[in-house]
């Protein structure tokens, strides 16, 4: 058979076949004459929220469900509107998608590729989905923007930090709007060097998957450009929970920084074990001991409890973004007024971030018309926009990356409540994290709008 | 016929029609209705139903026939997908090599772990095939990351080579896109839809593909049950001196069994990443491990068709409860008054959604304390249960496992 | 030298939460002859435990600061618990400060009940069903157990800190000869061996020394002559399965402040106990406890730079090659008896 039998008519014939004493089967769904996999219908869309609800990562999944319910709220017109008052673009009007309600089915990433995609997968053959969101770990991210590439489906990808997402396994159908490793070490660099001089000696605990490598080399390349050195890099199991026979070692080293390239439970216990080993408060090569951790989360700084104080990372955002830096920064106290009004505690940035993108979303499709990913790729693509709560943002047409300032946070020494964990230290302009869309490799391929 | 007595062609055929007939079976709600959540007949969970159908039968038949409880087998099934990923991207997108070469390979593994392995027995062997699988599962997303691709996992790329592009219909990038596994060119994700009446039913090509390889490997078990090397192996089971006693050495037999098992779980991960072509290295993890060992249990250690029936109910559950969130269940009980309503769904909501972990754990437990011999023996309860009036000899009250 | 003594200190922290855990492994096993898969969620609970109690002694009413905004704009509720209202501000925050030490008072009685409970009313069935049937139905007591912890404290961890006093670390290089800071270990740390060690011998001195562990090892030793002796040794194991449940539980509650708890704490220790339990040969106690020590080490050592650098990946299954490696050499462990668990 050769490549022009390929064609979904090839394979009708081909199946027409196989399928003989049926009556004359429609292939795929209804709505296969649109162009397109899973076309809505006149009244409602369908948008699948993929979040981790068991695993270690279960609480961000939650708080990322909840900024779907108010996204969705939002959209169909309910509540205070949310950043929608603040949003640049005004295409969208509380009266859903083009019209549609917008409706929601829900499933479990576990943060495992395979159950991520199984579930992708029962949204889109099952729900009929149009659009795929969520996760909370880069793994998943990839995973499941491949799957939405073959299937011809949007994937709007929720909190994912590793520089592949939108680098080396970038996908033309997928997204995304949260900052990555690179950025992290670009925006974090220079405050180290202003905080903590350039003369640094630094060693890095590596958690030992491709999120761990991507963020070790981000942050060495950067702080090394800065006249840091690095001591060494030893790479630690992500199972692992005990760290202290890999932070033990540190003091003797002759490093005077610490590195934790490291997330979740990870960052917490190597973190816990390095403030007891009295790192925070030693003295090396005449200086203070600091220890850094690129990617801070809320969620995270909570579990490391009083160890965090002082302590300096990088986040996508923070909810105090706007009193602390300006009106620049427009739309962060719109969305945790109507987060915390229905909630009562202000949202994370996985919340954020996953809010974002379902407004952004939905915004490409109302702009573009069309439920189609192609228009609506076409839409996000080299999309400027403002409001959302990061300053001017730019979703690039080149890897589908979203460009914004960075924030640099440091644990807070004397938190009021549960939830006021980091203060935010400097926002990193967008220039300064700006990188070329082609050092990461990775080919963003066609569109595919399915069926 | 085909060798086999009157009872097992009964299951047989019963199997075969069950396949063939899954798309309509699974989808008892019509679409749009409230219910129309509790469907499973769509593509992705069929295949899952039929390939971890595959895995678990394979299972059974080294710890069903022999007792030998491994805790590693999930090692097999990875090492099999990585195989299979990696013809995908080297030869051609075709699936038959990928499967061929996947279940080679994971029998190649099979023999190295089963020959250092099974020089033990009893839960030290268990902890052995365990601790082969966690160095397995560990290297696989640390340190052979280039072979693997660490936790990301291994998917197609556009820039694979494969060499033969062509191969059996082949499949080859079309407009910029990643090739989809395809067998003589029709690709695994085709499907038709048939809507009658409120009722939509889809038949997937790569189901009934895997549905084939199922009915053949479920096939190859009734023959290795019925075989003088099953019998030997259930002589390994029920007394392994005694038959050293009378001369014959259990070692070629046991590794045998072993290396059939690793063959059918590495067959099984062959057609995951076929179905799918994505594999992570969590496949590999004691957990995945443990999940065919409760399949296996929940449906009758030792039969032939519990561990089907075991592995299409714990992926269901993984499927299909974990979706429901508790605007669906306020959806169902609106027709209750408001209070009602709320005591319901908070009650109901711990076990579903982020809660469905919890109602498998109570389900596991209630199976293990009531039904010891899993789904087939409550099936053969309710069948005396039924045929109990007419053979009132027949029910003496004593249940045993099937065969 | 320092950073091999250091590793040795480090192994032995790792090594005294193993040992802990597979000696309650053990003690099940050798008494009641059951594989209890549910001996990391004991730990977990006990774990729990800390944080009950942390959650109880600041159990607070809220008083409502003007002066203060939240991050709504709204005036600040500021929490007050109500042991400062008992016993003053100091000795109230010195009480919640010692919560750790304090959820061992806390944790004995509940783990012991947690125990026998879970023995009466389980595993009691399943002592004469096979051991993959007991696998089974205590691994999903342990799904079950993790699952109620995660929907009342959520998934992620929950801080637990050590009294301040035991904050720091100890200068042990300086004591031994070295250069100060050389090999510095955290005091709470110390602590926690110096607990396994002292809940280790109480163990092993109760088994030997009282009637009561007298009669146990009689039991575990020939169950059916003890019986015929007249003697009720179901009520001794029973007791014996709520003290094996005690030292997990404790040795969750201490360790709290070296790992923040999460609800899958428990199963993260499951696999390495039960290999630590096998090479220790089953049913061995001094086995489990040695087979602790040396796999912590071992551990330990892997993870040293200089190894890792030489044989990259070999932190990740160390223990696992010498489970294997053990195993093949001495076919039941490092102490174990012929027989057991064989069939």
């Amino acid at each position: 058979m050769s490549k022009s039998n390929l064609t979904r008519r090839g394979v009708l014939k081909t199946g027409a076949v196989a399928g003989a004493g049926l009556a004359v089967p429609t292939y795929l769904s209804a709505g296969s004459h649109a162009g397109f996999t899973n076309a809505p219908g006149d009244s409602s869309v369908t948008l699948g929220f993929n979040v981790p609800q068991t695993g270690a990562y279960a609480d961000e999944g939650a708080d990322e469900l909840r900024a779907y319910e108010l996204a969705v709220e939002h959209l169909n017109g309910g509540g205070d509107g949310g950043m929608l008052s603040t949003f640049s673009s005004k295409a969208l009007d509380g009266t859903g998608i083009l019209g549609r309600k917008v409706e929601y089915v829900t499933g479990d990433t576990q943060t495992k590729p395979d159950a991520a995609r199984a579930s992708a997968r029962s949204m889109i053959e099952k729900d009929g989905a149009i659009m795929i969101t969520g996760g909370s770990s880069s793994g998943v991210a990839v995973a499941v923007q491949a799957l939405c590439q073959e299937a011809g489906i949007i994937f709007m990808a929720g909190l994912t930090h590793s520089n592949d997402t939108t680098g080396k396994d970038k996908k033309a159908n997928g997204f995304r709007h949260f900052f990555n490793s690179y950025m992290s070490g670009a925006a974090l660099a220079p405050i180290l060097a202003s905080n903590y001089g350039k003369d640094r000696k630094a060693y890095h605990l590596t958690a030992d998957y491709n999120w761990g490598y991507t963020t070790e080399e981000a942050v060495r390349n950067s702080t090394e450009a800065m006249g840091w050195e690095t001591v060494a890099a030893v790479k630690t199991p992500l199972a692992q929970t005990d760290f202290s026979s890999y932070v033990a070692p540190v003091l003797n080293s002759g490093a005077d920084v610490l590195v934790l390239n490291h997330y979740g439970a990870n960052m917490v216990n190597s973190l816990t074990s390095a403030v007891q080993f009295g790192l925070r408060a030693a003295e090396a090569n005449g200086k203070n001991f600091e220890i850094v951790v690129p990617l801070y989360s809320r969620l995270m700084a909570r579990g490391a409890g009083k160890n965090v104080a002082g302590i300096f990372g990088s986040t996508n955002w923070h909810w105090s973004l706007e009193n602390v830096a300006g009106a620049k920064y427009a739309g962060t106290n719109a969305f945790v007024q109507s987060f915390g009004q229905k909630y009562g505690f202000p949202p994370s940035q996985a919340a954020h971030t996953v809010y974002c993108q379902t407004l952004l979303y939905a915004d490409a499709v109302q702009r573009a018309g069309s439920f189609n990913p192609c228009a609506v790729a076409e839409a996000l693509e080299g999309f400027e926009f403002d409001g959302l709560g990061n300053g001017p943002t730019l979703y690039r047409a080149e890897d589908h990356q979203c460009f914004k300032d960075v924030l640099v946070v440091k644990g807070k020494e004397n938190p009021d409540n549960d939830f006021d964990l980091l203060e935010i230290v400097d926002v990193t302009p967008v220039e300064q994290v700006t990188y070329d869309a082609a050092i990461f490799g990775g080919e963003l391929g066609s569109c595919n709008p399915g069926a | 016929m085909l060798g086999l007595n009157k009872s097992d062609t009964r299951l047989l055929l019963i199997v075969v029609a069950l396949v063939a007939a899954a798309p309509i079976i699974l989808n008892p709600f019509p679409e749009g209705s409230g219910l129309a959540q509790f469907n499973a007949g769509y593509p992705d969970l069929m295949q899952r139903f039929v390939i971890f159908g595959i895995f678990a039968i394979g299972f059974n038949i080294l710890f069903g026939l022999t007792g030998y409880l491994s805790f590693g087998h999930a090692a097999f099934l990875g090492a099999g997908s990585y195989a299979g990923m990696w013809m995908m991207k080297l030869l051609s997108i075709n699936v038959i090599p990928a499967i061929i070469f996947s279940t080679l390979i994971a029998g190649v593994i099979s023999v190295l772990i089963g020959f250092i392995s099974l020089r033990r027995s009893g839960i030290y062997f268990s902890i052995l095939t365990l601790a082969f699988a966690q160095m397995a599962f560990s290297l696989a997303a640390s340190v052979l990351t280039p072979i693997t691709g660490g936790e990301t996992g291994l998917q197609t790329n556009l820039n694979d080579p494969r060499i033969f592009p062509e191969f059996l219909g082949g499949g080859s990038s079309i407009d910029g896109n990643i090739p989809k596994p395809s067998l003589f060119g029709i690709e695994m994700t085709a499907s038709y839809q048939l809507p009658i009446g409120g009722w939509e039913w889809t038949f997937n090509w790569g189901y009934y593909i895997c549905g084939v390889v199922m009915i053949l490997a479920f096939y190859m078990a009734i023959r290795i049950f019925r075989s003088p090397f099953g019998l030997m192996l259930k002589a390994v089971k029920s007394n392994q001196q005694r038959m050293n006693y009378t001369g014959l050495n259990a070692r070629p037999y046991m590794l045998a069994c072993f290396v059939i098992s690793g063959m059918y779980a590495g067959l099984a991960g062959g057609l995951m990443a076929a179905m799918d072509p994505q594999v992570g290295a969590e496949r590999m993890q004691w957990t995945a491990s443990g999940e065919v060992v409760l399949m296996t249990i929940l449906g009758g250690v030792g039969t032939l068709i519990g561990p089907v029936l075991g592995a299409g109910l714990i992926k269901y559950f993984e499927n299909i409860f974990s979706k429901i969130n508790s605007n669906l269940l306020h959806e169902w009980f609106a027709f209750l008054p408001d209070g009602l309503e709320d005591f319901l769904v908070t009650i109901i909501y711990p076990f579903i959604g982020k809660g469905w972990h919890l109602t498998l754990g109570l389900m596991f437990m209630a199976v293990i304390i009531f039904l010891p011999g899993g789904l087939v023996e409550g099936g053969k309860r309710i069948s005396r249960a039924i045929r109990r009036p007419k053979e009132a000899t027949a029910a003496d009250g004593k249940t045993n496992p099937a065969e | 030298m320092d950073q091999i003594i250091l590793q040795i200190l480090n192994g032995l922290d790792k090594g005294s939460a193993y040992a802990l855990i597979a000696l309650g492994l053990t003690l099940i096993f050798g008494t009641l002859g059951v594989v209890n898969f549910a001996h990391g969620a004991l730990f977990m609970l006990g774990a729990f435990c800390t944080v009950t109690l942390s959650r109880i002694l600041t159990l607070s009413h809220t008083v409502i600061d003007e002066s203060r905004k939240d991050f709504l704009g709204n005036p600040l509720k500021v929490d007050v618990p109500y042991v400062y209202d008992w016993f003053g501000e100091s000795t109230g925050a010195a009480i919640i400060d010692w919560a750790v030490p304090l959820s061992i008072i806390f944790a004995i009685p509940v783990m012991i009940a947690i125990g026998v409970a879970m023995e009466r009313g389980l595993v009691k069935h399943f002592y004469k069903r096979p051991h993959a049937d007991q696998i089974l139905v205590t691994f999903g007591l342990a799904i079950v157990l993790q699952e109620i912890i995660k929907y009342y404290f959520g998934a992620n961890q929950i801080p637990a800190p050590a009294p301040e006093a035991f904050i720091g670390s100890f200068d042990f290089g300086a004591l031994i000869g070295f250069d100060a800071g050389a090999i510095i270990y955290p005091y709470w740390r110390i602590v926690y061996f110096c607990f396994a060690m002292i809940l280790i011998g109480a163990v092993f001195a109760f088994l030997q020394f009282t009637t009561f562990g007298m009669v146990v090892r009689a039991g575990m030793a020939d169950r059916e002559t003890v019986q015929l002796l007249g003697i009720n040794i179901d009520r001794r194991f029973t007791l014996m399965f709520g003290i094996a449940a005690a030292v997990a539980g404790l040795a969750g509650v201490m360790y709290t402040p070296i790992n923040s708890p999460n609800y899958h704490m428990g199963m993260d220790f499951l696999v390495i106990s039960f290999v630590v339990v096998v090479v220790g040969g089953m049913g061995s106690l001094p086995g489990a406890v040695l087979a602790g020590f040396v796999l912590g080490i071992l551990e330990s050592f892997a993870s040293m730079r200089q190894v890792i650098e030489f044989l990259p990946g070999i932190n990740q299954v160390v223990i696992y090659l010498a489970a294997i490696v053990i195993l093949l050499t001495r076919p039941r462990g490092l102490m174990g008896r012929k027989g057991v668990m064989e069939d």
